[in-house]
């Protein structure tokens, strides 16, 4: 009830006792004002409780929420994840038309808890009964030994795992492994490399390429982001199957320790085969040799690595060039008088063909001294400019992790009569696909080209090195070679080959000269010659022919007809349609009667 | 009025928690069908790769050729040559077929092939 501020009663008694009654009045308004205040108080301290326990409330839940995202295992948010999580796996490697050249495959890995065990002798004699390769009494002594960890296999097949299974020992346990797996054995092993495993664990393990492609592009490869894209090389399966399978032939039929074949595009500069023999099996690949001679490891990639004086092959560059810079015409007339004497240096042609002979001659007769005077006219400058332009200076580009290692061997001093041997192929050291690359730029129509492993639908032309006018008469000089020169078995009937062939003494490993009897012999290929799009590049490494009288180790005799037999075989798989020369029709006679 | 407010908002407050853990449970069982199905494409993926490495496995150029070598009497299987490739011309025209004879001439020898006896 409401207390009024100046009570009738208390307001008469004051006046009888003469006491101010306004003081009634401020005393009342003064209880009143402390009731209010005494109400807002308390409400508000009630209000403050009430924020203070939601912020509590508040602050609760937000800790317990990371207290438990710290302490759980992280989970991928499902509902949002796009894409395809399923495949983690390392990216196939497919050919240029799709077929699988290195896969995965599912499989186990075995390791042992020897604390666990329960009989392990009887396990270790078992195992060595199921793994060949395994002693029993080695296992016996790791099983009862201090370890409590032991890796026994890395991989293995199903039958092996169900009988391991049998055993039935709790100490034996099975880890998921996967393991890459290349279908078609050795076929291009040297561009495939391998792969092995790198950090393991019990549940997984990474595997990592260790050379060619699979390392390359071990980064790609691995990319979950590509969702299982492949890696689609510019090599063809069947084409690469039968350039091996006709090299392996060649090089047995020559007696030769090893031979290479480039078979590349030379628009776009896609290699369709590359092989190396003799060649590995990726799938166990070998032990990397520790000593003896590195080239002679079938590891060892001799279209890439391999770099050699080429010999002859060299000659085309020299003349292309001199025709470019307008000192020569094909049908100039060069002093061909051999030997040709410089100081103390004596060059010699195989045979003397004469003083004089015409610049088509010196490339069908193949002549070192009428090239060596050609070189002399363009000099050393410039000869080196051209080389580096065709990339014969630097390791290839190509998409290999071994691409580095065969960076060509250049003289220390290019010196005149460095010009005059590298002209026609000796004193600069180039790989087999150096001079495919090489080769592709001279009969292209002139621009350069940069080898490639990658499947390449849009092939752009690169840097003119010599005008479409020379690029043409090098194809004649090529294809002259053949019907008319040292290349006469490399004719395949349809394709009119084009090309050029060159020996080239090895030399000594020690040092100090040549061998006389180990060449490197070499056969650079050109086909169609009527619209060129491939080239050839054979090489075979310390051929001999035997079966004339005396052995023959040119490249006429060895290197040329392994080519023939290989552009047979390869060029109807290319697509290209033979030309057939069917004569004249018949002649229609027309009788009376 | 007011009431009503506060018995429509409370009643829209249920209904919209009813709606939410009912869209919950939907949606975590969805999750769970999606899990299964992930799972079940990781496994016929897995299936599938098995089976393409054996494909290519099985189709490898040296088994091939030693198949085409063991079978050559059978099936005649060479590599290609540059001699399988032929010229339109070397196609002989298809052969016209013979018309049909709609007006039959009698010659007097036919009787003979009727088997009659010409007695």
């Amino acid at each position: 009830m409401r207390t009024p501020l100046r009570p009738l009663a208390r307001i008469l008694k004051a006046r009888e006792t003469g006491e101010n009654p306004d003081m009634i009045e401020a005393e009342n308004r003064a209880r009143r004002h402390a009731a209010t205040q005494d109400k807002a108080r308390s409400r508000a301290e009630g209000r403050l409780l009430l924020l203070g326990l939601m912020f509590f409330c508040a602050f609760v839940v937000i800790g317990g929420r990371m207290g438990t995202l710290a302490s759980s295992v992280p989970e991928e948010p499902r509902a949002a994840a796009e894409g395809n999580p399923i495949i983690g796996q390392r990216a196939d490697i497919v050919d240029r038309n799709g077929r699988l050249l290195s896969t995965n495959l599912d499989t186990f890995s075995l390791y042992a808890h020897p604390r666990q065990m329960v009989d392990p002798a009887h396990t270790a004699a078992q195992l060595a009964a199921i793994f060949p390769e395994m002693d029993a009494d080695r296992l016996l002594a790791d099983f009862t030994g201090e370890r409590r960890f032991l890796w026994l296999r890395r991989q293995m097949s199903p039958e092996q795992m169900q009988a391991v299974h049998d055993i039935g020992s709790p100490g034996l346990l099975f880890g998921p492994r996967e393991m890459r797996l290349y279908p078609n054995g050795s076929l291009a092993a040297h561009i495939l490399g391998g792969t092995r495993y790198g950090r393991e664990g019990v549940s997984s393990a990474e595997v990592i390429g260790v050379a060619g492609v699979e390392r390359q592009f071990d980064p790609f490869l691995r990319d979950p982001a590509n969702e299982g894209a492949p890696l689609q090389l510019s090599i063809d399966l069947s084409i690469q199957a039968a350039t091996e399978r006709v090299l392996a032939g060649g090089m047995a039929l020559m007696n030769a320790k090893g031979a290479t074949a480039v078979l590349m595009d030379i628009h776009s500069g896609e290699i369709i085969a590359m092989a190396s023999l003799p060649d590995f099996d990726p799938n166990s690949r070998p032990q990397v040799a520790v000593t003896g001679d590195q080239s002679d490891s079938p590891l060892f990639n001799r279209a890439v690595q391999g770099v050699y004086e080429l010999g002859s092959v060299f000659k085309i560059f020299t003349i292309a060039q001199a025709m470019e810079l307008g000192l020569v015409t094909a049908d100039t007339i060069i002093d061909t008088t051999s030997p040709l004497a410089w100081g103390s240096f004596r060059i010699r042609d195989f045979r003397n063909y004469g003083p004089q002979n015409s610049v088509t001659n010196v490339i069908v007769k193949s002549s070192n001294v009428g090239t060596a005077r050609i070189a002399m006219q363009i000099g050393a400058e410039r000869q080196r400019d051209f080389l580096g332009q065709l990339g014969l200076l630097q390791a290839t580009p190509v998409e290999l992790i071994e691409a580095p290692t065969g960076a060509p061997l250049l003289p220390r001093n290019w010196s005149e009569i460095s010009t005059m041997t590298i002209s026609y192929g000796h004193g600069l050291s180039s790989s087999p696909l150096h001079l495919a690359a090489a080769y592709a730029a001279m009969v292209n129509g002139g621009t350069k080209v940069e080898p490639t492993l990658l499947r390449n639908t849009d092939p752009q032309p690169g840097p003119r090195v010599i005008s479409a006018a020379v690029s043409q008469s090098v194809v004649d000089m090529l294809r002259t070679t053949v019907t008319e020169g040292t290349a006469s078995m490399g004719d395949v009937a349809g394709y009119a080959v084009g090309g050029k062939t060159g020996t080239a003494d090895k030399p000594r490993a020690a040092g100090g000269g040549y061998y006389d009897d180990k060449v490197i012999s070499t056969f650079a290929a050109v086909f169609p010659a009527s619209d060129p799009q491939y080239v050839l590049i054979t090489t075979l490494d310390e051929p001999v022919e035997t079966s004339g009288t005396e052995p023959r180790r040119t490249a006429g005799w060895t290197a040329v007809p392994v080519a023939a037999e290989i552009i047979r075989r390869t060029a109807p798989l290319l697509g290209l349609r033979p030309q057939m020369d069917m004569g004249d029709p018949d002649s229609v006679t027309l009788t009376a009667n | 009025m007011r009431g009503f407010l506060y018995v429509f908002a409370a009643m829209a407050v249920i209904a919209s928690a009813f709606w939410a853990y009912q869209e919950n449970y939907t949606t975590q069982s969805a999750l769970c069908e999606v899990r299964g199905l992930y799972s079940d494409i990781g496994a016929a993926h897995d299936r599938l790769q098995m089976l393409r490495a054996e494909w290519a496995y099985l189709n490898r150029p040296d088994r091939l050729a030693d198949l085409a070598d063991l079978n050559f009497d059978r099936l005649g299987l060479l590599s290609l040559q540059p001699e399988a490739f032929g010229q339109v011309d070397q196609i002989i025209y298809p052969i016209p077929p013979i018309l049909p004879i709609t007006d039959p001439i009698e010659i007097s020898n036919d009787t003979l092939d009727l088997g009659e006896d010409p007695l």
